[in-house]
């Protein structure tokens, strides 16, 4: 326990203050309101893999390090679809996933975003439209934001996802 | 192979009662070539199993005359065997290797749903890779393949899939997936427990199939080095390096030093960036926090400095036909010397902490036991196998450059449990610091790269040993220098039925750890 203790001590807060960041921090002030406003102060997200090659899982996962603490800005990846205001969704959508990726999304209940994360889930990538895959998320659900990059940095993601909330309403409500 | 090894399996081959059709021992490992028979097929897997090899993979071939080939490589003390036979196009069938090698018995079943191969005595006759996007009796890397005519428009969910089912009272079975409940691949996994305890576990993959061999058919050789750097985004660095070394044996091109010092930097890079991964995330699936977040900050660090130097976080894109993408100048190196030793000073205290602590102890130790028998007929490699005692590293026993001047030497344990996965990564990030240290040290001056000419027809084999373990790749040429068959093997394939073998016995809350100890790629065996 005195390991432990004398560690985190030595090492404290590794937190990214957003405002070291001028536009980061502009636009946690907008997503702050916007989570207030729209989310009652809190977005849930349900991430579907539905072909990645397992990059992009990488860097979402890294959201939640203790240098990005995305929780802070009310930004939370939840388990159940049934509790999720939005997808976001990786990979080029496999044709094997296509069925859990539609099952997905009608469990999730209305209004609900869908975010297509990675060039693959943006236009299918390196990997396009094959007799395996149907290249990008907006070829089966109604896409209300793309966050490209192979794999988008944890920081492009934070910025796609605070663009999400200028958005006014989801494209299929 | 080594003539020893050779000669111990064609003796073997002969009491077996085969004999080969040619057997090729010229050229440098892995260029060992055994030509055999179709007839004799069970053979060169009886003679293997007698001889003592690892069975490291086995794929087909449909070339552009239509014949059919079947490949298996065989691994004998670090030496590689590739043994091939012609498959008569009418009917290609072959006798299965997995009543001597049940760990390649899902990657015939891949053979078969994606080249229509047909395995006698083979164990499963379910389908593997193949769920409801394409008709049974249409085969995606077959030349003929028509896809307007084998995809039904919208592909349905694969729910009959037939799965082995236990019969009993108070037996319930618990189905998970594809859509899981963390940000993980997808994958179905059925367990038949009784309350707690798994009594069997079946895992159904082949989600994240995008075709990855029929995309790479035509494409350049930086097309598939791109290609192969997305098999599995968290190897891309070994796996880009495999499939570059296998063109580059099949193109007699020799890379630079620098250029395989740099790879192997980048590769060791990789390691410690994924072992670091795993190692928070196996405590934080026994929620310890503290070594979780201590894990994911030193990772970070380290990403941060990959994009900094190298412009990719996860070194993407950087292996190249013929050497790699970005050279390196003497402040960067300073910089990552400086890195290394901090690095080294930071895991200290953490891992104290992890590898003697009575919390992590009482989840970890006991949890979730590979059997050194299983991992060694499974053909388990990498850390998993390492942890389960078997040695085997391709970096010692079957150098490739510059592994031939910086061998590090394998941490192993016998235990083969959670713990020893865990003890077995930390070990691994010290040694990997080590060689980091000498590869700059010793860095060759030259070029990055090499200009790479593809070859008019040709293939290779790359071997490469990854942070999961040995990954095999072959790739052939067509007579235009284009590609022409591209299969990477992830030693995923054989830690999967490791898993359904290590979890029998453990308890139902236990099975995201003892998954996460393996960490089993899925988009690399779904392909």
């Amino acid at each position: 326990m005195l390991r432990i203790l004398r560690q985190s001590l030595r090492i404290g807060a590794v937190t990214e203050a957003v405002e070291a960041d001028p536009e980061l921090a502009a636009l946690g002030e907008q997503l702050r309101r916007g989570l207030e406003s729209r989310f009652g102060r809190s977005l849930a997200i349900r991430q579907v893999d539905a072909g990645s090659c397992n990059g992009c899982e990488l860097e979402l996962r890294a959201l939640t390090n203790p240098y990005y603490d995305i929780e802070r800005f009310g930004v939370h990846f939840v388990a159940s679809p049934r509790h999720a205001d939005a997808l976001l969704v990786t990979g080029p959508v496999s044709r094997h996933m296509e069925a859990a990726l539609r099952a997905t999304w009608r469990a999730a209940p209305a209004p609900k975003w869908v975010i297509a994360a990675g060039s693959c889930a943006c236009d299918g990538g390196e990997f396009g439209v094959s007799y395996a895959s149907c290249g990008a998320v907006e070829n089966l659900l109604p896409v209300d934001l793309r966050i490209p990059g192979c794999p988008p940095s944890p920081l492009a993601l934070i910025r796609g996802l605070l663009q999400l909330l200028q958005s006014a309403r989801p494209a299929n409500p | 192979m080594s003539d020893a090894g050779l000669d111990r399996y064609l003796e073997a081959l002969r009491e077996c009662g085969a004999t080969p059709l040619a057997v090729d021992r010229g050229g440098s490992a892995p260029g060992r070539r055994i030509l055999l028979d179709a007839q004799d097929w069970a053979h060169a897997a009886a003679a293997a199993a007698a001889a003592g090899c690892r069975h490291a993979g086995i794929w087909g071939d449909e070339e552009e005359d239509g014949e059919l080939r079947l490949h298996a490589c065989f691994e004998l003390h670090g030496d590689h065997l590739l043994a091939t036979t012609q498959l008569p196009a009418a009917r290609p069938e072959a006798a299965s290797h997995a009543p001597w090698f049940p760990g390649v018995e899902r990657l015939e079943r891949h053979a078969r749903d994606l080249l229509g191969l047909s395995f006698f005595a083979h164990p499963d006759p379910r389908r593997w890779t193949r769920h409801q996007a394409w008709r049974a009796d249409c085969f995606p890397l077959r030349q003929a393949f028509a896809e307007a005519d084998c995809r039904p428009p919208r592909a349905r969910p694969d729910s009959q899939y037939p799965f082995a089912a236990i019969q009993g009272r108070e037996l319930c079975e618990i189905p998970v997936g594809p859509v899981h409940a963390g940000i993980i691949e997808p994958g179905h996994f059925r367990f038949q427990a009784v309350g707690e305890e798994i009594l069997r576990l079946e895992a159904r993959l082949g989600y994240t199939h995008k075709g990855v061999e029929r995309l790479a058919r035509g494409r350049d050789p930086a097309g598939l080095a791109r290609l192969a750097g997305r098999v599995s985004g968290d190897s891309t660095v070994a796996h880009a390096w495999a499939a570059c070394q296998a063109m580059e044996r099949a193109a007699g091109c020799t890379v630079p030093p620098r250029a395989l010092a740099l790879r192997a930097l980048l590769a060791e890079r990789e390691r410690i960036g994924a072992h670091l991964g795993d190692i928070g995330e196996i405590c934080n699936d026994v929620a310890f926090a503290f070594a979780h977040s201590q894990c994911a900050r030193l990772r970070e660090g380290w990403l941060r400095r990959n994009a900094e130097l190298f412009g990719h976080r996860l070194l993407m894109d950087l292996v190249v036909p013929g050497g790699v993408a970005r050279d390196l100048d003497a402040a960067a190196a300073a910089l990552l010397r400086a890195d290394q030793a901090a690095l080294r000073r930071a895991i200290a205290p953490v891992f104290a902490v992890i590898a003697d602590h009575p919390s992590l102890d009482d989840r970890l130790i006991g949890a979730g036991v590979l059997r050194t028998e299983d991992a060694r007929a499974l053909g388990c490699t990498g850390p998993v196998a390492r942890a389960s005692g078997l040695g085997f590293d391709l970096r010692r026993d079957s150098p490739y450059p510059p592994y031939d001047r910086h061998r590090p030497e394998p941490v192993v344990r016998s235990e083969g449990d959670v713990a020893a996965r865990v003890g077995v990564r930390m070990g691994e990030i010290a040694v990997a610091l080590d060689l980091l240290d000498d590869l700059l040290d010793a860095l060759p001056e030259g070029p990055a790269a090499a200009p790479f000419a593809p070859p008019a027809g040709g293939a290779g084999l790359g071997l490469v040993e990854g942070w999961r373990g040995e990954i095999l790749c072959f790739v052939r040429f067509d007579g235009a220098g284009r590609i022409a068959r591209f299969f990477p093997r992830d030693p995923s394939w054989f830690h999967w039925p490791a898993l359904e073998r290590l979890i029998a016995g453990n308890i139902v809350p236990d099975f995201p750890v003892c998954n996460k100890s393996v960490n089993g790629s899925y988009s690399g065996v779904d392909l």
